[in-house]
């Protein structure tokens, strides 16, 4: 089976889709980030799904389970790069992604993440 | 399966596993520029597609994909069945409804692709199996 890779910088976990995606595929993923996050300590995590020609509600819910995976170990997800006519179909198929944070590119979402990681660490100093 | 020459209008394809919901996808898409379809058009296509061929494996125990090209006076457009025989659906209505499921997934498959294509058909009878048939026009 296909697996997807996971690059680390920091504390932060970069994931490119790029394959169109098999289920089981997205099912390894979440296993794979959810171990990934705990040995790596990781703050945030990055998923660029820039090349995906679409989304369904199975991809859909992987993107949910990730980010509700990732916010119990104390990390925060942000979906990059969706294409506009994803974004149109997904919404018209009833999915509003709740709970996943999302950018429009790769360099937004990791402003994001410094910003949020910056905000967590400015309120444990006060603390 | 790949369209083979231009006056081929239809065909068909397994769905007996995983992959096969990819190959369908990818089917569908190459139909859908054959049509010269607009990529927001192509990718809902694609997307019931996808919803539709995965109710067909894991609700129908696997099935078919049966596509047409079709015509109506000027307009163009894609139809697509996907056949099974499974247990069939017992109430139509509460499976058509936004968020219930009999399986494991978010419900969003008959309800959501319904949204995204011109013409939908569900038949379906207990024991008889399901066939959904959708249509989207250029």
């Amino acid at each position: 089976m296909q697996r997807i890779p996971i690059l680390q910088m920091g504390r932060t976990l970069l994931v490119t889709i790029q394959v169109d995606l098999q289920d089981q595929t997205a099912l390894a993923l979440q296993d794979d980030l959810a171990n990934r996050i705990q040995r790596a300590a990781a703050t945030g995590v990055l998923i660029d799904i820039s090349a995906l020609e679409i989304v369904d509600s199975f991809i859909g819910r992987m993107l949910a389970t990730i980010s509700g995976i990732a916010k119990v170990l104390g990390a925060t997800t942000v979906v990059v790069g969706m294409q506009p006519a994803v974004a149109i179909t997904l919404v018209e198929l009833g999915l509003s992604l709740d709970g996943v944070r999302t950018a429009l590119n790769v360099e937004r979402g990791i402003y994001l993440l410094r910003h949020l990681d910056e905000e967590q660490s400015h309120d444990l100093d006060e603390s | 399966m790949t369209l083979t020459s231009p006056d081929t209008t239809t065909g068909e394809m397994a769905i007996r596993n995983e992959a096969d919901i990819v190959l369908a996808r990818q089917q569908v898409r190459r139909l859908t520029q054959t049509l010269k379809f607009s990529l927001v058009d192509q990718t809902k296509m694609i997307t019931a597609a996808s919803e539709l061929s995965r109710n067909t494996l894991i609700y129908g125990g696997g099935g078919e994909m049966v596509w047409q090209l079709v015509q109506q006076g000027i307009r163009q457009g894609l139809r697509l069945s996907f056949v099974d025989r499974g247990p069939g659906i017992p109430d139509i209505d509460l499976a058509m409804k936004d968020g219930w499921t009999s399986g494991g997934g978010l419900g969003m498959g008959l309800s959501g692709s319904k949204r995204l294509v011109n013409d939908f058909e569900l038949d379906t009878a207990p024991g008889k199996g399901t066939r959904v048939t959708i249509t989207r026009w250029k």
